[in-house]
């Protein structure tokens, strides 16, 4: 066949094609080469699914440069959709089908596909010297390596060359619209609705319809090439899973924690001030935060981490809601500024979009090892309260209850949500904004000193919270002055008294020990597990998605997730104490074990990964199976996890 | 000087003759004239006897009351260091931040609340060492804030190491064997950085410190005030050639507008010396020794003057140029952030709803 027998106008709907088959999941990996744009298609697919009504989860992937050697193994990126008719909670440990744009993410790829998965693979890319500049000695489309795999070889480049003929684009530019060829493809063979990706490209090509219409074409041609040739004879159907009712659309954690930043200056009624300077994987919530100043946002790009920081602690210090934004590296800098937060009491958020660390480390790549840095990684006796959101729609309510915690006990808290939380995507149920309760800020107007006098006392407490007055600048009377030397109990004025420093300390910690957060609950559906999991972040996906694998094999297993890392929920040590056998997961070397052995005495386990990816369900489904008795049925026969009951 | 006496004078000094509006604009006024006494807080003084910083904080709490500005919409910022006390002795709200961060601080408060007048308190270490990045960047900012730089060339809270400002040479507790750093020039480093406002005062000239300090409350935008100060104890008479005898054939006072000679006077009433152009720098001469046509006219809105006069005082102190080096109009960042929101709050719309909807929604029914 020729390209010119490619109808790319209207999409035919012939009827002779098969009866699609139908699938409860499915998991796609598109992978190419850092310039092919893979994270666009993926995202592409992404929407077209969430629109179609699945549920669905999501992990890019991509490498730090902006543009590695192209065809090399270190610029592969890729993007790792898993959609279902269920509640899925994870991106998917293996991909069902594998989109290779190039022989490097092949390479790269190929390992991660399951004996009988679908392989497409873009044929142009593979001539000899690309082969040979990644290390093949052997063309793998012809060797014989590929045979456990359904293999389609798609010449997508000159295919769309061909469908793109007549718009008198060059060469070069006709070949870069080939992802959405691939795009167009999958969503033929998935049954995706198209109307949203062809209106997406007309308006993010508003200003070159050319290339809108390019591209178009191009996805047209794709879709057109998977319904006319032999080579693809299936088509697969997942319905849209029954997710409870209401509004839902796609969210990524960044946007979902930059909206959630929007929402605790409507819910605080305060000014909203963000305070940063760029950091991957950080960025974005500064990117979608200077698009909302409608909603009394002001964004600041500061000159560094450290500014950034004091500027937002100084736009608290005259009553605004101060944000400040980063990823790990950028929490170390400013570690000296949220210190004298801690000892101002003054309401600030601090976001850590953790990376691989340490130092520059991983920075497109997730981890959670600021959890130690966030607790203690400030001199002198400096507490505060950290949260952690579970899943990029939950970044949403924790950036307002992180609000909720700055504003009422005056103190800084430190968000910890991490590189796959922030770009990784799900089906989000719009909260109704009108709904999100309200946090007085209850700045002090008035003169306060015990004594009747008309003096202000700018650290005499609150009896219930131990929050000491918020006397904004502007407020006659009130004036005073605060800093980071010690400060005199109530008065507030600069005290080097030994009793008085100590009490402070500790008044300090009370403080945020006294915060009040919700009880931690166990998910043990059958009821007398002795195995808990623990876990924080991000990883819940994954340890829900282990746990359900387990159970589905007719073991007992329960889960706790902790969102408040500080104060940790005040039943949380007589759960622990509960269990014969206490297993945390994490991403870095044991932190959250740490405390929590510390803290309540308890020999909890430790199970640590640190590569920079997530923890895939099978993986925990082994380590669960390894700390589950030998009254369950032996971990030693394990067989693979029954549909339905999958991440 | 009595407050009385300054206020007319402030007035006088404010208006350099530049158009636009002023940095007090949008501070509440003071309903009742305020004194010295009413910024003067409840917290004993503690800088070592003698210390420059003294003078300066009485010329300060003389001074702010001319602002006719409420006392509570005054904030003082400082970093660390001795000056950097400053805001406890002063009755205005205030912040005793950390070493360097002021500045940051200080543009914070500023961009979210132009209702208040917001004023740096900084030394040379903590302005130019450890908080050198945030200087500069708040100067080409031009956020609307004051910065006194207080220059006594010694790290005093730390009992006496070299600063980024002391001269090479000397011998401190760090440097036994002299300093091999070469030093900044504050009003240098100001102006490289395009500060819009950049005026220098000795701590113990009340008259021009409060002149200085007048026009610089009077400017839109960062202002940087340089503030030559004794430290008693770890760099005793470090400024003293400017205050003794002989200082009128150092000192070289800038009036805009005005020819630049400085010394006794000569006939003509004004300074027997002169500065005149020489090629691309300025150099001192006998005032009667050149043609007056070519006396320099100082002229706040020329930034290469205002360089070329900064590069006159060297370490030695054998010149020291005081005054207003240069006061400009320029678009500060405050206001400009704050139109761009309020821009946006016009056009756009803020329900929070549709925001969060987006534009690709679909519904689960029940
Ligand atoms: S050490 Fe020097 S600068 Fe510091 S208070 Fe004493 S005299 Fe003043």
């Amino acid at each position: 066949m020729t390209t010119g027998d490619i109808d790319v106008g209207d999409i035919p709907h012939s009827s002779d094609v098969p009866a699609p088959q139908t699938r409860d999941r499915v998991v796609i990996r598109f992978a190419g080469d850092s310039g092919d744009g893979m994270q666009l298609t993926g995202d592409r697919f992404t929407s077209e699914t969430a629109t179609f009504g699945n549920d669905l989860s999501t992990l890019p992937n991509f490498p730090a440069e902006i543009r590695a050697p192209a065809g090399t193994l270190p610029g592969v990126s890729s993007f790792q959709l898993h959609f279902a008719n269920y509640d899925i909670v994870t991106p998917g440990d293996r991909p069902d089908v594998l989109v290779a744009m190039n022989p490097a993410a092949l390479k790269a790829n190929i390992g991660d596909l399951p004996a009988g998965g679908i392989l497409i693979v873009n044929t142009d890319e593979f001539t000899k010297r690309n082969l040979t500049k990644i290390g093949y000695d052997a063309d793998p489309l012809e060797d014989g390596s590929l045979e456990p795999y359904q293999v389609h070889p798609v010449a997508m480049a000159t295919l769309t060359r061909g469908a793109l003929e007549e718009t008198g684009l060059s060469k070069k530019d006709a070949e870069r619209a080939k992802n959405m060829f691939a795009l167009g493809l999958l969503s033929w063979m998935y049954h995706r609705p198209s109307e949203g990706t062809e209106r997406f490209l007309r308006e993010k090509f508003a200003k070159r319809p050319e290339l809108a219409e390019a591209n178009i074409l191009a996805f047209r041609a794709g879709h057109a090439y998977g319904e006319t040739t032999e080579s693809f004879a299936v088509t697969y159907e997942v319905a849209p899973a029954k997710l409870q009712p209401g509004t839902y659309r796609q969210i990524t954690g960044n946007t979902a924690l930059a909206y959630g930043i929007v929402a605790a200056g409507r819910v605080t009624g305060l000014p909203v001030f963000l305070g940063s300077y760029p950091i991957t994987p950080a960025s974005d919530i500064l990117h979608e935060l200077s698009k909302h100043k409608a909603f009394n946002v002001t964004t600041f790009q500061a000159e560094d981490e450290i500014a950034g920081v004091g500027a937002a602690l100084g736009a608290s210090f005259g009553g605004s809601l101060g944000v400040t934004t980063t990823s790990g590296p950028g929490v170390a800098l400013k570690s000296e500024t949220i210190g004298l937060a801690v000892a101002l009491e003054l309401p600030l958020l601090i976001v850590d979009v953790q990376r691989g660390g340490p130092s520059t480390g991983l920075p497109t790549k997730t981890e959670q090892a600021d959890l130690l840095q966030a607790m203690f990684g400030r001199n002198g006796e400096a507490p505060l309260p950290i949260i952690a959101p579970r899943s990029p729609g939950d970044c949403f309510d924790a950036a307002i209850e992180a609000a909720r915690i700055a504003v009422t006990y005056r103190t800084p808290v430190i968000l910890l949500s991490d590189g796959a939380l922030a770009n990784g995507s799900e089906p989000w149920k719009v909260p109704d904004a009108s709904a999100l309760g309200t946090v007085d800020p209850n700045f002090a107007t008035e003169p306060n000193a015990p004594d009747g006098s008309d003096e202000f006392w700018p650290y005499l407490r609150d009896a219930d919270t131990l929050a000491r007055p918020w006397a904004v600048p502007g407020t006659p009377g009130l004036e005073h002055r605060i800093g980071g030397l010690e400060k005199a109990d109530g008065r507030g004025s600069i005290s080097y008294e030994p009793d008085n420093h100590d009490r402070m300390v500790r008044l300090r910690a009370e403080k945020i020990g006294g915060i009040r957060v919700p009880d931690a609950e166990v998910d043990d559906p059958s009821g007398g597990a002795d195995v808990l999991v623990v876990g924080w972040g991000s990883t819940f996906g994954p340890i829900v998605a282990g746990a359900r694998r387990v159970r589905g094999m007719g073991h007992k297993i329960a889960t706790l997730h902790l969102r408040n890392l500080n104060p940790f929920p005040a039943n949380l040590g007589e759960l622990l104490r509960s269990y014969r056998t206490v297993l945390v997961p994490e991403m870095n070397l044991g932190q959250l074990v740490m405390l929590l052995r510390a803290r309540y005495l308890v020999d909890a386990q430790s199970y640590t990964k640190v590569s920079g990816l997530p923890f895939k369900a099978e993986e925990l489904q082994d380590v669960f199976l390894g700390y589950l008795d030998g009254s369950h049925p032996s971990s030693g026969e394990r067989g693979p996890a029954p549909q339905g009951v999958d991440e | 000087m009595t407050d009385q006496q300054i206020a007319p004078a402030l007035g006088a000094l404010v208006d350099l003759g530049l158009p636009g509006i002023g940095g007090l604009d949008n501070v509440p006024t003071a309903e009742h004239p305020q004194s010295a006494k009413d910024f003067t807080s409840d917290q004993e003084v503690r800088w070592c006897p003698g210390c420059g910083d003294y003078a300066v904080l009485a010329a300060v709490r003389s001074f702010l009351p001319t602002l006719g500005i409420k006392r509570e919409n005054t904030v003082f910022i400082s970093g660390i260091g001795c000056s950097s006390r400053f805001p406890y002795y002063l009755n205005t709200y205030g912040m005793h931040s950390i070493h360097g961060r002021a500045p940051t601080i200080a543009s914070g408060l500023a961009i979210t609340r132009p209702d208040l007048s917001v004023w740096v308190v900084t030394g040379d270490g903590d302005a130019l060492s450890i908080g050198g990045n945030h200087l500069i960047h708040a100067l080409r900012r031009n956020v609307n804030l004051k910065i006194l730089l207080f220059n006594n060339r010694i790290y005093g809270l730390t009992k006496g190491q070299y600063s980024p400002t002391s001269e090479q040479g000397k011998v401190t507790k760090s440097t036994p064997m002299g300093s091999i750093d070469h030093p900044f020039n504050p009003i240098s480093v100001a102006l490289g950085a395009d500060a819009t406002f950049v005026g220098r005062a000795i701590d113990s000239d009340r008259k021009n410190l409060t002149a200085v300090l007048g026009a610089a409350a009077a400017h839109r935008g960062t202002a940087l005030v340089e503030i030559l100060q004794d430290c008693p104890i770890f760099n005793d008479g470090s400024f003293d050639v400017l205050r003794k005898d002989d200082k009128e054939n150092r000192l070289i006072p800038l009036t805009h507008g005005e020819p630049i000679r400085f010394g006794p006077a000569a006939e003509d009433g004004l300074g027997t010396h002169a500065v005149v152009a020489d090629g691309l720098t300025l150099k001192v001469v006998e005032a009667a020794s050149v043609d007056p046509s070519r006396i320099l006219v100082h002229d706040a809105d020329n930034h290469e003057l205002a360089f070329a006069l900064s590069r006159l005082s060297d370490q030695d102190l054998n010149h020291t140029v005081t005054g207003i080096f240069r006061d400009v109009n320029r678009s500060t960042y405050d206001d400009a952030a704050r139109s761009q929101v309020a821009a946006a709050k016009e056009k756009g719309s803020a329900d929070l709803q549709s925001l969060l909807n987006g534009r690709d929604t679909w519904t689960v029914a029940g």
